[in-house]
C-alpha cells in the first residue's frame, strides 16, 4: 500500500532504487516521493534499511567503498546519481544531522560558519549574523550567545545536537534528513528539538528517521513503514498510525513486532 | 556445593594460579629493571665521562691541533642543518603519502604492497642509505658529499617513521568529524585539510620528532654522503660538506693517531649527542601528554 498519489508537490521522487553494500542488498525496489515543506517518518525495524535510504538522499553512501545503486533519485526532477552531478553540491542543498551528535571540536561560533566560510562567506559581519540567525532557528542562541567562542565540547549533548542542526541550517538547506536526531538525548532535549521540527518544516522539508512510534505520530505529516529493505506502506502519518493497511505495519506500530 | 575433595582441588589450584602469577610478575618486574638499569648505566656512563670537557668554548669553539683540543661547534651546526633538511623532505612527503594511504586509496592488494614495502624501508639496516644515497645523490645527481645529499639521505631513513606516526594519526580522527564536514557540501579535500589534518597534527608531529632524533643521531647514512672528517668553514650552501656529530665521534674513536688522547672529547660529543637527541624526543613525550588531555573525542 504505497499511496504515492497522495504526494502533491513532490521535491524528491526515489524511483525503482536497489541499493547493495557490496553483496549485500540493503535496499529493494523502492519508489517514494517526497513532500516538499513537510516532515516525513521512516519507520521499521533495526536493519530494514532506513539509514540507507537517508543517506541515499544526499550521496553520503558514496562514502562507503563497495556500494552501488540502481535506479533514480530525482531532486527538483534532476536525477542526483546523474554522473555529471556533483555531491557536493547535493550535499550543499540537503543537509544532514546524525544520532549522535558531532560537532567538531572548535569553538561554537566556528563549527557554525565553517560551512559557509568554506563556499565562500568570508566576511566577518556577514558570517556573525548568519550564525546569530542559525542560532536563533535552531532555537540555542539564547543559551550560548555569551560563549560563542568557547569549545563546542563543552555543551550538553542536548545543546550540541541543536548545534549540529544550526550548523546544517546555516547552509541554507532546501532538504534536512535526520537519523534518529533525539535517540543519544534526554526527554526535555528531545522535547525542544521536536518543537524545533515543527517550527523548521515551514522553511525546510525534513525528512526524519525514527524509532519512537510517538515521535513519528508526533512530529510528522507522512509516514513511511519499511521492511527488510522495502517500503511497505506508505501513507499520511494520521491514516498509518490510525488504520494502516497492511497487517505487518499494525503490528509493527503497536509493538507486536517479533 | 562444593564436596570436600574438590574443594582441596580448588584451593591447590587457586595457590598454583598464585605462584604463576607471582612468577610471572617477578619476570615482568626484571625485565623492566634491566631495561631501566641499562638506560640509567649508558646514560651515566657518558654522562659521567663525558661532562668533564663540557663548557661554553667546547659548545661554541672550532676544533683544533688535529682535532686533539677545542670544541665541536661545526659538527653541533652540521647535524642540526641535515637534521634540518631531512625533516623538511620528509615531512610533506611522509604526510602527503599517509594522507594518500589512509585517506584516498581504495583498500586493496596494491596499498597493502605499498604498506609492505614502507615496512621493509624501516628495516633496512642504515648502512644500505648511505650506500644508495652515495650512489644516486653523490654519485649519479652529483650532488657531491653535500648537506643535500646527507638530508636527503637521513630523509629517506626516517620516511617510514613519518609515514606510519602520519597515517596513525589521521586514522585516530573519528570517521565522525569527516561525515559531519561532507555532509555539510564540504568537497573531501578541504575536509582533511580543515577538519582532519588539523586533528591529526598532534600525532604527526611526535611521530616527526621521533623522526628528528633518529637523523640527529645516525652515522652511517651520512658517512659517504654529507659528513666531513674535518672542514675548518663553515657550510655557505646546500652543497657543502659538514662535520656532524655522530660522524665525529666515530672518526675521533676509530681514525688517526690520537685515539686515546681524544677519549674526553668522544665522550663530551657523545653527550651533546645524547642531550640533544632526548631533548628532541622529551619535546615530543611533552606535546603528546598535552594533547591527550586536551582531547576530548
Ligand atoms: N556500511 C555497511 N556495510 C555493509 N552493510 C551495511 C552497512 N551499513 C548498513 N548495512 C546493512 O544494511 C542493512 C540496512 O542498514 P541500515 O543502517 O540502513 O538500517 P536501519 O534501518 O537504519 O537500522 P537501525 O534502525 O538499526 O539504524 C542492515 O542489514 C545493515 O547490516
Ligand atoms: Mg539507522
Amino acid at each position: 500500500m504505497i499511496n504515492n498519489g497522495i504526494i502533491n508537490n513532490k521535491i524528491i521522487e526515489v524511483r525503482d532504487v536497489h541499493f547493495y553494500y557490496g553483496g549485500f542488498k540493503a535496499l529493494t525496489d523502492v519508489t517514494m516521493d517526497f513532500e516538499k515543506n513537510k516532515v516525513t517518518a521512516l519507520i521499521g525495524p533495526s536493519g530494514c534499511g532506513k539509514s540507507t535510504l537517508l543517506r541515499l538522499l544526499n550521496r553520503m553512501n558514496d562514502l562507503i567503498d563497495g556500494t552501488r545503486v540502481e535506479g533514480r533519485v530525482l531532486f527538483e526532477g534532476e536525477n542526483i546519481y546523474d554522473p555529471h552531478v556533483d555531491p557536493v553540491e547535493v550535499r550543499r542543498r540537503i543537509g544532514m544531522v546524525f544520532q549522535k551528535p558531532n560537532p567538531f571540536p572548535k569553538s561554537i561560533f566556528s563549527n557554525i560558519t565553517y560551512g559557509p566560510r568554506l563556499s565562500g562567506m568570508t566576511r566577518r559581519d556577514e558570517l556573525g549574523a548568519l550564525a546569530e540567525q542559525s542560532l536563533r532557528r535552531a532555537v540555542l542562541w539564547d543559551e550560548v550567545k555569551d560563549i560563542l567562542s568557547q569549545s563546542a565540547m563543552m555543551l550538553s549533548g542536548g545543546q550540541q545536537q541543536r548545534l549540529c542542526i544550526a550548523r546544517a541550517l546555516a547552509m541554507k538547506p532546501d532538504i534536512l534528513l535526520m537519523d534518529e536526531p533525539t535517540s543519544a538525548l534526554d526527554p526535555i532535549s528531545t522535547a525542544k528539538i521536536e518543537e524545533l521540527i515543527e517550527d523548521l518544516k515551514k522553511t525546510y522539508t525534513i525528512i526524519i528517521v525514527t524509532h519512537n512510534m510517538q515521535q513519528a505520530a508526533r512530529v510528522s505529516d507522512y509516514t513511511g513503514f519499511f521492511y527488510i529493505g522495502k517500503l511497505i506502506e506508505y501513507n499520511a502519518t494520521e491514516k498509518i498510525f490510525t488504520k494502516p493497511d497492511v497487517k505487518q505495519t499494525e503490528d509493527y506500530i503497536t509493538g507486536r513486532f517479533g | 556445593m562444593i564436596s570436600v575433595k574438590n574443594r582441596a582441588q580448588h584451593s591447590s589450584s587457586m595457590k598454583w594460579r598464585y605462584i604463576k602469577q607471582r612468577l610471572f610478575f617477578a619476570v615482568v618486574t626484571s625485565a623492566v629493571a634491566l631495561i631501566i638499569l641499562s638506560l640509567g648505566g649508558i646514560l651515566s656512563y657518558v654522562f659521567i665521562n663525558g661532562i668533564g670537557v663540557i663548557n661554553w668554548d667546547f659548545l661554541t669553539q672550532h676544533p683544533r691541533d688535529s682535532m686533539t683540543a677545542g670544541g665541536i661547534m661545526p659538527a653541533i651546526i652540521g647535524t642540526f642543518y641535515l637534521t634540518l633538511g631531512a625533516i623538511m623532505i620528509a615531512l610533506p612527503l611522509g604526510v602527503t603519502s599517509a594522507i594518500y594511504l589512509s585517506e584516498y586509496a581504495k583498500q586493496g592488494a596494491l596499498v597493502r604492497i605499498i604498506r609492505i614495502g614502507i615496512n621493509c624501508l624501516a628495516g633496512v639496516p642504515s648502512i644500505v642509505f648511505g650506500l644508495f644515497g652515495l650512489a644516486l645523490f653523490v654519485v649519479f645527481l652529483r650532488f657531491g658529499s653535500s648537506i643535500l645529499s646527507g638530508s636527503l639521505t637521513l630523509g629517506i631513513l626516517i620516511l617510514p617513521t613519518i609515514i606510519g606516526a602520519s597515517e596513525e594519526a589521521l586514522k585516530a580522527v573519528p570517521q565522525t568529524f569527516r561525515e559531519a564536514s561532507l555532509a555539510l557540501g564540504v568537497s573531501k579535500w578541504q575536509t582533511i585539510l580543515r577538519v582532519v589534518l588539523p586533528n591529526a597534527l598532534p600525532g604527526i608531529l611526535t611521530g616527526s620528532i621521533l623522526g628528528i632524533g633518529r637523523a640527529a643521531g645516525e652515522t652511517a647514512p651520512i658517512m659517504f654522503t654529507a659528513a666531513a672528517f674535518f672542514t675548518a668553514k663553515l657550510p655557505h650552501s646546500i652543497f657543502d660538506e659538514v662535520m656532524a656529530l655522530p660522524y665525529h665521534i666515530y672518526v675521533l674513536a676509530t681514525a688517526g693517531t690520537h685515539i686515546d688522547q681524544t677519549r674526553p672529547i668522544q665522550y663530551g660529543t657523545a653527550l651533546v649527542l645524547l642531550a640533544l637527541v632526548l631533548g628532541v624526543d622529551l619535546i615530543a613525550i611533552v606535546i603528546r601528554g598535552y594533547v591527550r588531555r586536551r582531547k576530548r573525542w
